[in-house]
């Protein structure tokens, strides 16, 4: 190139350089030249800072779509939205009581896209949580979680719980009076603990709940101390930290050799297409022996790259197509639903009734039967249950398959069945005939902490669950039944909680039947 | 075939190495690193915890009308507090706020219904229905000048603690 212009006139150089400049800029940027053969295919990988959380070749059983449905890059990408829309919102929001309320109101009405970024912004959040719990179901479903893969199962446990933590905060700062009651709420669920202390008369000298409740809320009451860190927190600390464990999670994906694969995956997947590269034919036909003095499992060791494509194009291409289908999700629903927008916070007037966003309406509808075992007690025992499932299932048997594993899908079937059962006739019972406190109002308030609809509903699916595991004689038999009927448990409560409770948490078969007031 | 002198004599840097004197040392460092941290994490968690709340003052005034009919509540604008007048002219103050999740309760005839979770509460406060773990709290009231009384939000008392005006 500069051979044409060496020896010639400064000025034509700089002329020459001047035109060659788009070239040079591109050469510098993307050392490896275009991605066209299977060296500059990787180095386009393994050069760039972003892309190289991926290794340079992927296994073709993990680009099906069945494997993982994109769960887990949808779950990124709608993240990148909220993150995205959720800057451009700062740009006018204000986190002081009525300020944030007109500055929602500004955002909403007189701000140019204001309120259509911000439904993307509400819609992603909610797609979010969607995808992070389908996302969860699938690992769990394909026996993903297993050996080694049991910590970054901890990780995504973690990411979670962070996301959940992420809407709530978000559900404040509107400042209306959906925020301002689900919020009240969601304190006095921290201070819970105290329904326990109090009963056990020690909280004048133990008090956790009274605690954390105070540090949440920065005051005894929610007011603008409260709103100033619901926004730290929502902007600032739990981003940080989801993207902090984000980091590990991917990290983990590579380290623990990429996407779980049944033993006969290679079998399964059959002979590479006429359309696709062959691998490693080209010169210096490097492979990966390097890999070969890494102790423990990589992928590539001992089986060869036969069986893989370059990431890119394929895998990036897909990703790229999973982002673009979230973007349209967002978008489309966006354009068909607005975000919410009550009226102004009233610390006088409760909202009748005062529910918490939909995904939280199952533990509401636990909590209107005991305020700590609904809000902290029964959560707890779920989440470090789920934690556990990687642990106490050692099996091997089914890995990477759908339902795989002992008992399989007849068993998840089963479990579906017995899940919903003891579900709706947990609620059937509680509705109809109340439950203690109507029929024995005396009776001490210990007694209805750990007997109540929710409790009972824990230790009937537990119960069920340690069945399984005798009947199976499995331990991934229990973890099927017991986490199938957590996702029965789920959706029927949250069902309950967002249609068929009405003003003071009565029941009523429509929201058209609910009293005017 | 000679064997190299330091393979065979020396261990090789792929052996784990022997415990070596100098570990206490380095575990003393470690640890008393890790205590440094730790409690610089617990002073910094400290911050977050106000020693000074921004509060509205919970104490109020309220003129109690001698036409308020027993059972009858009154409620002084902004205040989560349901005042009464018995049949003698007694006067005492019940906290509206829920003991459950603390919404606020609405005075009917028949007691008090919470609009966020069903909680029912007879007239005198103590629960009757619903997941209200514990009884309306009495609120300390004092005379204050005629048909006057001084309710304090922030004091609960005794249930059946009355003043008459």
């Amino acid at each position: 190139m500069n051979g044409a212009a060496a020896g010639a006139p400064a000025v034509r150089r700089f002329l020459h350089n001047l035109r060659d400049l788009p070239h040079q800029l591109m050469a510098s940027v993307v050392r490896s030249g275009a991605p066209t053969t299977d060296r500059s295919r990787s180095s386009f990988v393994f050069g760039n800072l972003f892309l190289h959380l991926h290794a340079v070749r992927v296994h073709r059983w993990t680009l099906r779509w069945v494997t993982t449905w994109g769960l887990g890059i949808m779950s990124v990408s709608a993240f990148l939205l909220t993150l995205a829309t959720g800057i451009l919102l700062m740009f006018y929001y204000k986190p002081y009581p009525t300020a944030a309320y007109d500055s929602i109101k500004d955002i909403h009405f007189v701000v140019p896209t204001g309120l259509f970024i911000r439904n993307i912004h509400r819609w992603a959040a909610q797609l979010m949580v969607v995808v992070v719990l389908l996302h969860m179901t699938r690992v769990f479903y394909t026996a993903a979680y297993r050996s080694p893969r049991e910590y970054n199962w901890v990780i995504g446990m973690s990411l979670l719980v962070v996301t959940l933590g992420l809407s709530f905060t978000g559900y404040l700062l509107p400042w209306d009076q959906l925020a301002y009651w689900a919020i009240n709420i969601g304190a006095n669920i921290a201070q819970s603990p105290r329904e326990v202390t109090d009963a056990l008369g020690v909280t004048a000298y133990f008090d956790p709940g009274g605690l954390q409740k105070f540090i949440l809320l920065g005051s005894e009451d929610v007011g603008e101390e409260a709103l100033i860190r619901f926004y730290l927190l929502h902007v600032m600390i739990l981003p940080l930290a989801l993207a902090v464990l984000m980091g590990v999670h991917f990290w983990r994906i590579r380290k623990d050799g990429g996407m779980a694969k049944p033993t006969d995956a290679d079998a399964r997947v059959g002979a590479l297409g006429p359309e696709t590269y062959p691998v490693f034919t080209e010169a210096p036909k490097k492979t990966y022996h390097l890999a070969a003095i890494v102790r423990g499992r990589t992928p590539a060791v001992g089986r060869g790259p036969e069986k893989t494509l370059p990431t890119m194009p394929h895998l990036f291409y897909a990703e790229l197509a999973v982002l673009m289908l979230t973007v349209l999700i967002c978008v489309a629903l966006s354009l068909l639903s607005n975000a919410p927008l009550k009226e102004l916070a009233n610390p006088a007037v409760p909202e009748n009734p005062a529910k918490a966003p939909w995904y939280f309406l199952g533990l509401q509808e636990l909590v209107s039967y005991s305020a700590f075992m609904g809000g902290i007690g029964i959560p707890t025992v779920v989440i470090v249950g789920l934690l556990l499932i990687p642990y106490l299932d050692r099996e091997v048997d089914g890995t990477g398959n759908w339902f795989g594993g002992t008992g399989g899908l007849p068993l998840v079937l089963r479990s579906t069945a017995f899940g919903l059962l003891a579900v709706l006739a947990v609620e059937v019972f509680a509705i109809r005939f109340g439950w203690i406190r109507e029929w024995f109002p005396a009776v001490p308030q210990l007694l209805i902490t750990f007997v109540n609809p929710g409790t009972v509903l824990t230790a009937v699916y537990a119960a069920y669950s340690l069945w399984c595991v005798r009947r199976y004689d499995s331990t991934r038999a229990g973890a099927l039944a017991l986490f199938t009927c957590f996702l029965c448990g789920f959706a029927v409560l949250t069902i309950v909680g967002t249609h068929f409770r009405g003003p003071n948490w009565e029941f009523y078969w429509s929201p058209s039947q609910w009293p005017a007031h | 075939m000679t064997t190299h002198p330091v393979a065979a004599s020396g261990p090789s840097r792929l052996d784990p190495e022997p415990l070596p004197r100098r570990d206490f040392l380095g575990l003393a460092a470690l640890w008393s690193a890790a205590v440094a941290l730790l409690f610089g994490l617990f002073g910094a968690l400290r911050l977050p915890r106000a020693a000074v709340v921004p509060m509205a003052s919970r104490k109020f005034r309220v003129t109690v009308s001698d036409t308020l009919a027993p059972g009858e509540a009154l409620v002084p604008a902004g205040r989560s507090v349901a005042v009464f007048r018995d049949a003698d002219g007694a006067v005492y103050a019940i906290s509206r706020v829920c003991t459950h999740l603390g919404c606020l309760v609405k005075s009917e005839a028949d007691g008090f219904h919470c609009p966020c979770h069903g909680s029912r509460f007879a007239p005198d406060g103590s629960v009757i229905k619903g997941p209200a773990p514990k009884a309306l709290a009495w609120l300390a009231v004092s005379k204050a000048g005629a048909g006057t009384i001084v309710v304090d939000e922030s004091k609960s008392v005794q249930a059946g603690t009355k003043v008459t005006v």
